[in-house]
Order: structure tokens, then sequence, then C-alpha cells
């Protein structure tokens, strides 16, 4: 029944991706240019999935999980990988008919495969947020996570919006048969210089898993923590009314990248072993209260433009 | 009479929902029918992972009609008050009739119903089920606000018989009820459409979907049996996996795989639980008894006959087992090792932060362990050599992947660090039982460390103000609780528990207080290190509130062994009752004796005896607690339960001492019948006022001697 060939790469398998969405009606969007642990941080799904306005884009996030590294050595794990995210808002009727199609786009034959959606119901303890949904199962490996929100940043979503996460890499290596990540053809093995993905992040997987285990300068990571915060605040508090173009400017975006800084260095803090289990909460805590101060800015200039 | 179907087809509800949803929705919906009077026969619910279905057999056509009388307020009253009741009648003044009360004129309202259609009750019961619906977590999609557990797509709601097919009219926030349903997903998507309950169930099943979980269920185990069976194997029951299965497939087919050779090595726990956990997978013993393959569960039929889907899954598992297996390796190598670096580690994992580390919880274990240990005569060396193993596995890789391993790879590990078998076999039963169903151990060493941790828990949360409050009990104290219960009912221990809970509470008292900079926490503790009271032992705050937590443990373990509540009472007054072994052998003996003439005709004349005893005390304002004097003694039936005392008492005294309470029971009934022919007999309240004072003298005589044995006031009836 499926038309769809089997893809040659990694790569391709983006670009289907991109292609399949763009042509369902997203706005195609880069990756957020700051380091994030998740698809779910970047400003296009957790600042937009709040509000009334309606909203659907499509992007790669490169993902960074320092805890995860394993030198380039384990044939799964990654301190960096890449999602591929989907948000809907408000979330269509017909989003699992659309989210198979995908799989469809990218070579997976459904008279062959088996499709599960299997209860599991996300929730991010730093972006204050939770959904119910499920993880998506393709022959028993869990290819997608697919959420409907129902809180962001402390705030009930109305509209709802649909959130589909594809781990990239994974999903890659099943669609392509490959055992070993570093082993995935990154671009067309027929290429003129053909690129396996150890090719392009070997090298950086062994540097950064040493960085972010043994040698980052963790009194560094200390003060920008406390930077991170502080600044996030202080631009909240900012006085709106900007005294230059006697416009009303809420910051919310510049406070937000200094939420997403905050989180990715603990983050690293977490991976150089330096927060005990007790201090874990509070850390989680106060970089909570920043996403919640981001979304609660957010949702007063979403009714500014509403109104 | 028509039947009535409902389906209600949605996204995929979660496995673990399914059942009670089914049970949910067919409660729901026939109360709000028998509440609208319409009566209904046969009653079948269904579920599957997309679709909650109803149907009900042989509804009548319409409701019948009713004619209610309501008595309502004085033709006098207020207006307000009329008002009231034209509101709650719907009826208006002109309708309403006066009618001759015993105090004036009365308002009556006779409300008249016609019989309503069928269609439009189900519509309304339908709607407010769906509206109310008690899923355990909802959520709303897209712009709407109706919530279910998943989006809902569409509603069947038909009522229909031979003559004729009705659809509803329905309408749940834009929602219509309609006769039209889809099939499997993949399957079976073009929709179809239905005229009744029997050609729904037919075309169903064609359109390949089995509506019934325990059909599913059947399905699974029989194939998986066969399969099984075709190549001499056996498939390892699961209930709970054979359950969520059957919640996660429409049309479920079974495929046998094998696990890779390089894995069979594996120990079978981590086997069946990465297979378990992670896939969904049963597992398949050969005829040696190793697991060697599994059963996988798809829901779908393929031109390849599952080729494909079997070759995802079997690749997916090597992964997971590849992991499993680098840390079995990796662990087994720190376990040759002597598993240093792990209780090394285990001064950094939190056991809770207001009471330390895991490592200072093993040190208290350890100790406690030891004490035990000696009590009950076993080697209280190996005790702490088997305390400080116990815990080690918490720091290895498999058990950081798999929780659930604990204690489990513990024994694997005790072993490979050289351990003997009843040491390393405490790392796997010092947690047990589990549950109620759970084994208890019984090697010494096992129990000792057992209690030891169990006393532990109980200690330190209480130390912190962490105690159980109603349903809630976050840290498990009641498991905690039933489990040092059984340890020593079942194993017939004899153990003070104040005193052996008194050292442990001072010790996690001061981990406590170095730990927690907190107030609250702070004020318990200090009190369970420093107060005088608490280090003199039996009456210190700390040991008293657990024990009394234990007794109510207790009071509802005995009973649910068929004690009443007034024997285990009138046992727990009695001192020693830290000593649950003996307590349960006091109230099993009183409570055999109270099912007897003679222990419930005893258990009368000791509260006669009592009771104007006490009416004497407190009319003369003094205590009557001399030894009677027999010489005082005027009748034969006096003189009679003189000697029956004395005789029952010099039973008694030695029974009481060698833990005889069957001896103890028969000395008592004894008394019962000079007890009755005293009072039948003999006027307490004599004239002679040195005669009244020596029988009230030997009343307090026969409470002593009863009162010896159970405080039987508190035995009721």
């Amino acid at each position: 029944m499926s038309a769809n060939t089997r893809p040659k790469s990694f790569q391709e398998i983006v670009l289907r991706l991109q292609s399949y969405w763009a042509g369902k009606g997203c706005a195609l969007l880069q990756p957020y240019d700051l380091e994030v642990g998740a698809g779910t941080f970047h400003p296009a799904t957790m600042l937009r999935a709040l509000g009334p306005r309606e909203w659907s884009a499509a992007y790669v996030q490169a993902s960074r999980r320092p805890t995860d590294g394993r030198y380039g050595e384990n044939p799964h794990r990654l301190q960096h990988y890449y999602q591929f995210q989907v948000i809907m808002k408000p979330s269509p009727p017909d989003l699992q008919e659309l989210y198979i199609g995908s799989l469809e786009a990218i070579g997976i034959d459904m008279e062959l495969h088996d499709i599960r959606f299997v209860e599991d119901d996300w929730e991010s303890p730093t972006l204050g947020a939770w959904g119910l949904g499920w993880e998506v199962w393709c022959d028993g490996m869990e290819v997608s996570q697919f959420t409907y929100f129902q809180q962001v940043g402390g705030h009930d979503c109305h509209p709802v919006s649909g959130e589909l996460t594809y781990g990239l890499e994974r999903l890659a290596m099943h669609v392509l048969g490959i055992d070993h990540v570093m082993e995935m053809p990154f671009n067309d093995p027929q290429s003129r210089i053909a690129l396996s993905y150890g090719d392009v992040f070997r090298q950086t997987e062994e540097e950064y898993a040493r960085w972010n285990f043994d040698v980052a300068d963790t009194g560094m990571l200390f003060r920008h923590f406390e930077d991170a915060e502080a600044e996030c605040l202080r631009i909240l508090e900012a006085e709106e009314l900007d005294p230059k173009t006697g416009k009303r400017i809420v910051m919310v975006h510049p406070a937000y990248d200094q939420c997403i800084k905050a989180s990715h260095l603990f983050n690293l803090l977490d991976a150089r072993g330096v927060i005990s289990v007790t201090e874990r909460q509070a850390y989680i805590g106060r970089v909570r209260s920043l996403a919640k101060a981001c979304a609660d800015a957010f949702v007063t200039t979403e009714a500014a433009a509403g109104a | 009479m028509p039947d009535l179907l409902i389906e209600l087809l949605s996204e995929e509800i979660p496995a673990r929902m399914q059942l009670t949803a089914a049970e949910d929705l067919k409660r729901l919906v026939t109360d709000g029918l028998a509440e609208a009077g319409l009566s209904h026969d046969d009653v079948v619910s269904l579920v599957t992972p997309r679709r909650l279905i109803l149907t009900v057999s042989d509804l009548p056509k319409m409701s019948p009609a009713t004619r209610e009388e309501r008595k309502g307020p004085s033709v006098n009253a207020p207006e307000k008050a009329l008002d009231g009741f034209l509101r709650s009648t719907g009826l208006a003044k002109e309708d309403l009739e006066a009618r001759d009360g015993r105090k004036g004129q009365v308002w009556f309202a006779v409300i008249e119903r016609e019989g309503r259609p069928a269609g439009q009750i189900v519509a309304e019961v339908l709607d407010a089920v769906i509206r109310d619906f008690p899923w355990p977590k909802s959520m709303r999609w897209g712009s709407g606000s109706l919530r279910w557990v998943r989006p809902l797509h569409a509603i069947i709601c038909l009522l229909s018989d031979a003559d004729e097919t009705q659809v509803v009219d329905l309408d749940v926030d834009g929602l219509r009820a309609g006769n039209r349903t889809v099939g499997h997903r993949f399957m079976a998507p073009e929709p179809i459409s239905v005229t009744s309950s029997a050609d729904y169930l037919a075309k169903m099943n064609e359109a390949k979907v089995v509506l019934s979980a325990k059909e599913r269920e059947e399905i699974v185990m029989r194939e998986a049996t066969r399969l099984a069976e075709e190549r001499g194997l056996v498939v390892v029951e699961d209930k709970d996996l054979l359950a969520e299965v059957a919640g996660l497939v429409e049309w479920p087919v079974v495929l046998l795989g094998e696990i890779g050779e390089e894995f069979l090595d594996l120990p079978h726990e981590v086997l069946q639980t990465s297979m378990r956990v992670h896939q969904k997978f049963f597992s398949v013993r050969d005829s040696s008894g190793r697991i060697t393959h599994f059963i996988a569960v798809a829901d779908r039929e393929t031109a390849d006959e599952g080729a494909t889907i079997m070759a995802g899954n079997q690749k997916v598992l090597r992964a997971r087992l590849a992991d499993a297996k680098f840390f079995w390796e990796n662990d087994l190598r720190v376990a040759r090792d002597g598993m240093k670096a792990w209780t090394d580690m285990l001064g950094k994992v939190t056991f809770h932060n207001r009471l330390g580390s895991q490592a200072e919880r093993i040190d208290r274990i350890s100790e406690l362990a030891k004490e035990i240990a000696s009590a009950l005569g076993a080697d209280p060396d190996r005790a702490v050599e088997a305390a400080r193993v116990a815990k080690a596995d918490l720091s290895s890789e498999m058990v950081y992947e798999f929780a659930e391993l604990q204690g489990i790879m513990g024994e694997h590990y005790a072993r490979a660090a050289g351990n003997s078998d009843d040491v390393a076999r405490v790392a796997r039963e010092h947690y047990q039982p589990l549950g109620p169903s759970d084994d208890v151990p019984n090697g010494p060493l096992s129990i000792a460390v057992a209690l030891a941790d169990k006393i532990d828990t109980l200690a330190g949360f209480w130390a912190i103000d962490e105690k159980p409050t109603g349903s809630k009990d976050p840290f498990a104290l009641r498991r905690a609780a039933l489990g040092a219960i059984r340890l020593i009912l079942e194993n017939d221990l004899r153990l003070s528990l104040l005193e052996i809970a008194v050292e442990p509470g001072r010790r996690v008292g001061k981990d406590a207080l170095e730990h927690g900079s907190y107030d609250a926490v702070g004020k318990a503790a200090k009190q369970m290190v420093f107060e005088e009271d608490y280090l003199q032992g039996p009456n210190g705050p700390l040991p008293r509130g657990i024990l009394e937590f234990l007794h109510d443990r207790m009071k509802v373990f005995l009973r649910g062994k068929g004690l009443r509540h007034d024997v285990i009472d009138a046992c727990l007054a009695m001192p020693g009752s830290d000593d649950l072994t003996l307590l349960v052998k006091r109230s099993t003996a009183l409570s055999a004796f109270l099912d007897t003439e003679d222990g419930e005709n005893l258990t009368q004349g000791f509260k006669r005896a009592h009771n104007i005893l006490k009416q004497a005390e407190n009319k003369d304002g003094v205590e009557y607690a001399l030894d009677p004097d027999p010489k005082l003694a005027e009748t034969d039936e006096e003189r009679a339960l003189f000697d029956a005392l004395e005789s029952a008492e010099a039973a008694i005294r030695p029974a009481m001492q060698a833990e005889d309470f069957e001896a103890v029971m028969s000395a008592m009934a004894n008394l019962r019948d000079p007890i009755d022919e005293f009072f039948d007999a003999v006027q307490v309240n004599a004239a002679d006022e040195s005669l009244r004072r020596n029988r009230l003298n030997l009343l307090h005589r026969i409470s002593e001697t009863c009162l010896a044995v159970a405080d039987l006031n508190r035995i009721e009836g």
C-alpha cells in the first residue's frame, strides 16, 4: 500500500519528516540557538503552547543530556542527539492519523509493522508542565512521544496543543536496520563522500563526555546558574514601558533564554555529580519558578495581543 | 422491546484503566436507567483499547407513568414558603389543592408524570455519564472543554428491535451520536454502519476487533501455549502481564521468538524483568527450566506472518539485554572484589534527607540485628556481616536500572562476593514479607536483619514525624509494621518490643538531629535522644508511639484471624503486651474461654463484683483492698468462695508463670459457680459494717484474681 521507498540515510529521514509536516501546513522552524534538554524547551513549544492563539510548527532540535554521554561507545546513548518536534494548537482531531502518515513517509510499511500507543503521561518538573498521551511503539521499539498538553508553566492550556516528539537517531536506526548509532549512514552511502553518524559525532561525543563528567569547572557553573537565575528575574521585573521607544515591551523571550540556560547549567552540574539528591529537588524547583515566571509574562503578552 | 447499543470510540485508553471503565459504564448507565424507571434485562459491558461498549437487552419503549402527591406549606404560610414549594414541584399555584390538615388547611401538589420514551431517557443518562465519567485521569483536547481519558471520536447510541432502528438523539459538545464506527486501526479502518447490537457484534469481529478483554486473554494464552508446546517449551504464567497485553491490542496475534544465546547466562529474574517491564513479553522456559524464548503479542496480521514484527522486536530485545548484560558483568566484577565500591558508595546514597544516608541506616540496622540475633540465640557477628552486605546492591547498575530487582540481585552478588549461603539469602529475604501474601523468612540471620530493617524504618519515620495519616502512608509504614508482626508471630519469637525499640530509636534520633535542621523534626528527635523518660525505656514517647502503632496493626491482623477486638483489648491492657507472641497466646486462650458458658458467666460475675465494689468505694470514699478475713464468713456460700479463690489463685499463679493460659482459664472456670452462688445467697451490703467491709474486700479479691489474667472490664456484653 505504501508507495514510500526505504530511506537511505539519517538525513533523508529528517528531510522526509520536514517535507511531510510542511505539507500538513506546519511552519518549518529551525533549531533554537541555545543548549536545551529537549525540543519542548524551544519557545515555539514551551511558550506558544500558552494563550489562545493558534499555532503549528515543526522543527529539528539538538538536545543535550550531559548525563547520557558514553564517549560514543554505547550503541544507543548520546549526550547530544536530535529530536524532531511537531506542535499543533489546537490539536487536530486526526492527529493520530497524521502521525501514522509521517511514519509511512519515512518508509515504515503499515502492512508489515505493528504500531501501538502505550500509555505514557508526560511531565516536565522543570517546566511545570504535564500532559496525557502515549509512547508510540513500532515493533516493540519506542519511536515517539505523543502528548496532549494540559498545563504549561502552571497554566491550563486552552486550546490544547498536540505535541509529537520523535527521537531521531533511535527511529532512524530502527528504520535503517542499524545496530550501533555511530555506524548509521548520515548522508547517502552512495555519495561521493559517504559519512556515518560516527564520522560526524564520534569525536564530539568523546570530548563532551569527558568535559561533562570530569572537567567542567563546577565553581563557574554554579556562578553562571546564579547569574542566569538573577538575570531572568531582573528582566521580568523591569518596567514594561520602554523609555526609549515609549512602547510597552515585556521581555519574555530574553528572560526565557536565561531560564533555558539555568536548566542546562543544572544538567551539567548534575552530570558532574556535585548536586546531592536533596539539592537536586531544590534546583529543579528554582528552574521551575523561572519557567513559571516566564509563562506568566508570556500569558500577559498574549492577552495584550488578543485585546 | 428494543435493545440498546452504546459504543464510545476514542484514542487509546490506558490498559490499566480499561476494565474499571467498562464496569463504571455499566453501573452508571444502568443506575441512570433504573432511576428513570426503565427496567432492563441482560447488560453486557465490553472494552478494547479504543472503545467502551455497553449492550442492554429488552428495554421498555416508554418509562411507566407516575403519580406523586406531595404535601406543601400551610395555606397561611408566607409567600416565600409557597414559592419554594412551587419551584420544587414545577407547578403553578392554581394546580395545587388545599386540603384539611390537623392544624388547618395545607397545600397539596399532585404531580402526574407521563411515561417518557426510552430514547429520551437514554440520551439524558448517557450525556450525564460521559460528562462525569470517573476516569482516574482525564484530559481536554483541541479547542473543546469536554473531558475524556483521551480524545473521544464517535458515539454509537442505538435502540433497535425487529422492526426499526432508532439512533438516539444525543449531542455531547458537538459530538453527535450515530450508528457508525470503524474497525481495527490498520486492518479495517473503513467506516462501518450498524443496525443493532447483534449486527455490531458480528461486524466488529469481521472488522478484526475482539471486543471482549477476556476473550483476548484467552486467545493470547491459548496461542502462546500452542506455540510453546510445539517446540517442547513452557510459557511462564503472568496474570498481570496478560491483562495488560489484552488491553494493548484489539486483534491479538501471538509470536514466539528466541532470546540470543549470548544472553542465556543472565539470571532468569533479569531476563524476565527486562522482557516484562520494557517489552511486555512473556518468558518461555525450555525443558530444563531455563528461559530461552519469549512470547510477543502483536496487534495485527501481516502478509509475512509477523516476520518483520518479530525481527524488530528481537532487535529491540537484543539492545535491552545487551544493556542488562553490560550491567551484570560490571556488577559481577565489583561483587567479586568484595563489593567494597558499593558499600563505600552507600555513604553518598540518601535514604531520606532527614535520616541520612543508606550507610548510616545500615550501621543502625547492623547494631540492631546484632542485638536481635543475640536475643534469638543466633550468631550476632554473622548477623552484622549479613546486614552489611544486605543492601550493597542498591549501588549496583542493575538495581539502578530495575529497582524491582533489589535484593534479588543482592543475593546473586553476595554469593559472587564469596558470602555463605545464609548470609547471601539475607540480601533478598530481609525485604520480606513484601505483602500480606508474601512468605516470611525463617532463617535466623534473615529474621534478625529483616526485623531490624523494619524497626529502624518505623523508628526513623517516627523520629521525623512522618507517621501515616488516614489513607496516606508514603513510606509504607503499615506494611513495615505488619511485616514485623508476622516475622515475630510466624517464627514464634519472644522479644520485648519496647526494649528492642529503645536503642534504635535513640540511634535514629541522633542521625535525624544531625541531618534535620528543621524545627518540627528537631523536636521529636530531641525528645528521643535527650528526654530522661525516653532513655529510661518503656515509658518513653517514641517506643510507646511505635508500640501503639504496632498494636493497632496487630488488632487488624488478629481480627482477620477471627479474634474479637474486645478480647484483644483486654489482653493488650496487661503488662508484657509488647511481647506479641505472648499477647497472641493470651488472646487465643481468653477467646476460647469466653466462647464457653463458664467464660461468659464468669465475666458477668466479675463485672457484678467489680461494679458493686466500685459503687461502694465511690460512696464511702475509701478503697477496699485489704485481705478479707475468712473467719468473718457467715454462710456456706461465702466460705465456699473463699476456698475457691484460694485454690484458683494457687493454680493461676504458676500457670501464668509457665504461660499456660489454658490452665489459667480452666482455673478461672472453677470460680464461676462459687461466684454465682455467692451472689445468689449473700447480701454484700450487710447492716453489720464489719461484715460489709469484709465482703467488699472479698469482691476486691475476686476482681484482683480475674484482672491478673486479663482486663475483663474491656469485654463487651
